[in-house]
């Protein structure tokens, strides 16, 4: 665990004392976000927006746990319940406006928290689990807003989950079947809507546990920070709390500001218009595009529209639409430098700018139709981004020369300290190999 | 082992989509897709269409949403149903309920009911607290339920007002183009409709087709523009709760995130990072 010289719990309240010796319960919060946890004192805001992922979780537990309580999750019912959350229930608009706008907002934070990742290179050693298990995370979330999007049962929830089920249909030999039995039907329809109500309900207390595993993996090695460099003494560090409850505290509000805004002033902006029309099985939309936070992804699903060396070209889609995810699992083995920040990686710095570009033109295509120019511009980007993850970051991180690195955080901040000198006591925690 | 396979992997991809993009880009050169009648004569929602409920201190004007309202129980609800409202929410508009009574006891269009012990059909008055009646339309076309028309389509209440005031004479010119896309029997010319042609006919023709009690002049672009008005209501009825509240919620987020900079600063003061 932790440093030597993190603080001690010490109740001074009796019925504390008494509490920590039979349930230290206090004492495990104390030690994972409060004085007990020492954080590197250098960390920016980027940082951040772990803290605002757990707050956007909470969030749509609540929110969505009061929904639940007026939906009916029946495919005859299911709009016009949504309908009556709008208009009958007490604040039953802002309600759904805060689930359905928190699903895009926790999307941009754990963008956010991920390209942080990536730029930093949070994912090496010794934290490879943390990364492990945030990329299960996103997974699940990935499942738990696609479910969700389909309980409203409009137009494009329905043809949402059309195209979305359908893709397991690619699978060699049992695909049929497969796709049967996971609709519970040949299309979209009640068996189907009541099974992801129940999926949807459940898979964000999945991700709550997976949100412990991930902090408690985090708090072995104990948080990164801009310079990548290990904490070395006490000075590299300040207690969580008070400091980083202040700073994200902060974060938490400028969140907020943003978040509402769009909630009571842009509510519609980000959905669909086709999803305030009921499901119709017979009439299929214009464009059927899901919703923001998928495009990067779709882009790649629609990318491959020729079969190739005998593979069918969805076959292709799915695979490389799931690998587009799944080769996150082997950055840390991928991305071989020693040097974690991208601030003294100059290589891999540019690529890692050129990834975020393409990220975005891939979203672009994705939420545009299937229609030229943009197949082939999707078709360029997803092809640098498989070439990015899998052959240019191993290549970048054997050739790059990175630039000299700080002595320590200390020594970032204050500026060079020539009494500096780093005791046996105080070397570097192991880095897994 | 990842890596080896990781970069082979990477390439497999990579060669796919190239094999894709050379592929659609021959197809893309010598067989370019061929322009269509809606991909040229596609009208946008005009752009500058406002109504007061608008912007982040939107209110509904009250006056514009009940001459709305006549356009829809005078012209609209002929074909089109409002299933998602009830008599009772037309109190927003500024009925008493007195009046909202009266409007659900005369209302045109029954509510259906059923003899339990018999299986007879009939009608009843429509009261209070029943949701709009089913409309059913025996011509062309299926008319969607409008009340939530304003949200189901791009550019909202603007398209409803564009598509009202749109209808013409289909261009000499898209004509002379396309000969095939002549407008079918039964259907009707209006480049706001995404295909060009709709089942409806103009429902608004002549200037004071709709009686108003207020004096306003019932010119069809106002009629228009009050129905507009009054499907966006229709669609959000707490619309403007819903501004009013986001203002307090976010001037007090304004003042609480100052307090929480200050805090920050104040604890962080004298320690670099
Ligand atoms: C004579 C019957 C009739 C009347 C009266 C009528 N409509 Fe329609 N309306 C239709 C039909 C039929 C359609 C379906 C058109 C289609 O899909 O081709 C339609 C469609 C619409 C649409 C949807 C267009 C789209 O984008 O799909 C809107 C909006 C609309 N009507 C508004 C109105 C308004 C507002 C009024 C009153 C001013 C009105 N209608 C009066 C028959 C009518
Ligand atoms: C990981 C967290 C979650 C995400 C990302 C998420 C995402 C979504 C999305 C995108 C929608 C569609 C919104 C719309 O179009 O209105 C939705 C709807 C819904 N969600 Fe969630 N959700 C989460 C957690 C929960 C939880 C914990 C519950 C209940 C226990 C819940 C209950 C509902 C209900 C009842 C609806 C349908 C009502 C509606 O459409 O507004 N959600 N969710």
């Amino acid at each position: 665990m932790s440093f030597p010289w993190a603080q001690e719990y010490k109740p001074s309240h009796p019925f504390m004392q008494y509490l920590d010796e039979k349930l230290p319960l206090p004492r495990f919060v104390y030690n994972a976000v409060g004085a007990g946890y020492p954080v590197p004192r250098n960390l920016n805001y980027f940082w951040n927006f772990g803290v605002l992922a757990g707050f956007c979780l909470v969030l749509q537990i609540v929110t969505g746990i009061i929904l639940a309580m007026h939906y009916a999750g029946d495919a005859k019912l299911a709009f016009a319940s949504t309908e009556h959350i709008m208009r009958d229930v007490n604040f039953g608009w802002m309600l759904r406006y805060m689930h359905a706008n928190g699903a895009s907002a926790f999307f941009v934070v754990i963008y956010a928290h991920i390209f942080r990742g990536f730029y930093f290179s949070s994912y090496k050693a010794p934290r490879e689990m943390i990364w492990l298990i945030g990329v299960a995370i996103f997974l699940a979330m990935m499942a738990t807003a696609f479910m969700g999007y389909v309980l409203p049962w409009g137009q494009m929830s329905f043809w949402g989950a059309q195209v979305i089920t359908g893709l397991f249909s690619a699978v060699p030999l049992v695909g049929e079947s497969l796709h049967t039995w996971l609709l519970g039907g040949f299309s979209p329809d009640n068996a189907t809507l009541n099974r992801f109500f129940s999926l949807h309900f459940l898979l964000p207390f999945v991700i709550a546990a997976l949100i412990i595993l991930h902090i408690w993996a985090l708090h072995i090695p104990g948080s990164s920070n801009p310079t990548g460099v290990d904490v070395k003494t006490e000075s590299d560090t300040v207690p969580f709390h008070p400091y980083y409850t202040a700073k994200d505290g902060f974060g938490l509000g400028v969140f907020l500001i943003i978040y509402t805004s769009v909630v009571f002033f842009a509510p519609d902006q980000l959905g669909h218009p086709d999803n305030y029309i009921p499901a119709n099985p017979l009439q299929t939309p214009a464009h059927i595009v899901p919703e923001w936070y998928f495009w990067p992804f779709y882009a790649i699903l629609r990318a491959f529209t020729f079969d190739f060396l005998f593979i069918p070209a969805k076959l292709m889609g799915v695979l490389a639409m799931f690998s587009a995810i799944l080769c996150w699992f082997f950055l840390p083995w991928l991305d071989t430098s020693p040097v974690r920040s991208g601030h003294y990686r100059p290589l891999f710095r540019k690529f890692f700018w050129a990834l975020v570009v393409d990220a975005a033109i891939l979203g672009y295509c994705g939420g545009s139709p299937a229609e030229e120019p943009f197949v082939m511009i999707s078709q360029l980007a997803a092809m640098y981004y498989f070439l990015h993850f899998l052959v240019i970051l191993p290549i970048v991180s054997s050739i790059e020369k990175p630039e000299p690195l700080p002595f320590s955080i200390t020594e970032a901040v204050l500026g060079k300290d020539d009494k500096a000198v780093l005791t046996p006591h105080h070397a570097p925690a192991p880095s897994a190999a | 082992m990842v890596r080896i396979f990781g970069p082979l992997v990477g390439l497999f991809f990579a060669a796919a989509l190239f094999w894709c993009f050379g592929n659609g880009a021959v197809q893309y050169l010598t067989a370019p897709a061929a322009k269509t009648a809606e991909s040229l004569f596609h009208k946008h929602p005009h752009e500058d269409f406002k109504l007061a409920s608008d912007g982040v201190f939107g209110r509904f004007d009250r006056a514009q949403l009940q001459r709305g309202f006549a356009v829809y129980q005078q012209v609209c609800s002929n074909c089109h149903g409002l299933k998602y409202v009830s008599f009772r929410d037309l109190k927003d508009l500024g009925y008493s309920d007195p009046e909202v009574k009266a409007i659900a006891k005369q209302w045109a269009n029954k509510a259906p009911t059923l003899d339990e012990k018999t299986g007879d059909k009939a009608t009843r008055d429509n009261l209070p607290a029943d949701h709009f009646p089913a409309v059913y339309y025996a011509g062309q076309g299926n008319p969607p339920d409008l009340s939530l028309i304003t949200k189901a389509r791009h550019g909202g209440a603007a398209y409803v007002y564009s598509l009202l005031t749109g209808y013409s004479d289909q261009p000499a010119k898209l004509l002379k183009r396309f000969p095939d896309a002549k407008t079918p029997n039964g259907l009707y010319y209006n480049p706001y409709f995404a295909n060009l042609n709709l089942a409806m006919p103009a429902p608004l023709t002549s200037d004071g087709q709709v009686t108003y009690s207020d004096g306003t002049k019932a010119t069809v672009p106002q009629m228009a523009k009050d129905v507009s008005a009054f499907l966006t209501w229709t669609a959000e009825p707490k619309l403007e709760k819903r501004k009013q509240v986001g203002l307090a919620v976010v001037l007090y987020l304004l003042a609480a995130t100052a307090l929480a900079y200050m805090a920050y600063r104040n604890v962080w003061a004298g320690k670099k990072h």
